[in-house]
């Protein structure tokens, strides 16, 4: 079965928190683990923080898009801006990589991203924003359908 | 879901304790503060304890790792206690327990530093 949410919010930090909830609550109908959520989360609050800090440069009139959709045992999670987008996306993946030391970033997003998921496409250019697809595959629903 | 900072020094060591969540929002209060308690009570050493952590993400590992420097060029020590596994895995990630000590809890943590 099918089921999807789309969201959107502005580019404020308090955001953060109500973004990887808001989509932690959403996915619980396919009762993942709890390592599943956690990490879901935290993928969440990563892209997150990028469209903040990095797309918008903390420009509080941002908007933040997130999509979540479902179906069978896979989540196709969609993060969006239409920030300033990334000059060198290759480059931006490198684990400890950051444009920001100065403000104590530490790099590691792009590498938890990866690290958490099944497959990640990013797709950007400068002044066209960033776009972030994400997929994930559910163990336990996995071992279901086996 | 917000964090809670909780300060104590005993003799030149820093204990900080975390509870709730810790991302993007919440590390520049944690950064405000902790340098602030460094700077004003000629701290040494951190113990940074995790126990009530339950969310943590990278911009955690960027506020931790920029207090690990702040007290190392104070020629301290840093040593994180009670870390929950999910926390865990993302220190693993960035290869941060190679140069920081930790401990089971926080008496352990001090004992490490010569306090308790």
């Amino acid at each position: 079965m099918r089921n999807e949410m789309h969201l959107q919010f502005s580019a404020q930090s308090q955001n953060e928190s109500f973004a990887r909830v808001t989509v932690a609550a959403f996915i619980t109908q396919l009762d993942p683990t709890m390592d599943e959520l956690t990490e879901i989360k935290t993928v969440v609050s990563e892209a997150v923080t990028n469209c903040i800090i990095h797309g918008y440069e903390n420009d509080p009139d941002g908007i933040v898009y997130i999509s979540v959709i479902m179906e069978d045992s896979f989540i196709d999670l969609t993060i969006r801006d239409d920030g300033k987008g990334i000059m060198d996306v290759e480059e931006a993946r490198q684990p400890l990589f950051t444009t920001k030391p100065e403000l104590e970033r530490s790099g590691m997003g792009f590498t938890i991203m990866e690290n958490f998921m099944d497959e990640i496409d990013v797709h950007s250019s400068p002044e066209n924003g960033t776009e972030i697809r994400l997929r994930k595959h559910l163990i336990k629903s996995k071992m279901l359908s086996n | 879901m917000s964090l809670n900072i909780e300060l104590e020094t005993k003799n030149n060591v820093l204990c900080i304790r975390l509870a709730g969540e810790l991302d993007h929002h919440y590390a520049e209060e944690l950064r405000t503060k902790a340098t602030e308690a460094i700077e004003s009570k000629n701290i040494r050493h951190i113990v940074l304890n995790l126990e009530h952590l339950s969310f943590m993400d990278s911009s955690g590992l960027g506020v931790i790792l920029g207090r690990y420097k702040q007290i190392k060029q104070l020629g301290g020590e840093m040593v994180i206690c009670a870390i929950s596994p999910s926390v865990q895995r993302l220190f693993d990630m960035s290869g941060m327990f190679k140069i920081m000590k930790l401990e089971t809890n926080e008496q352990f943590a001090l004992e490490r530093l010569g306090v308790a």
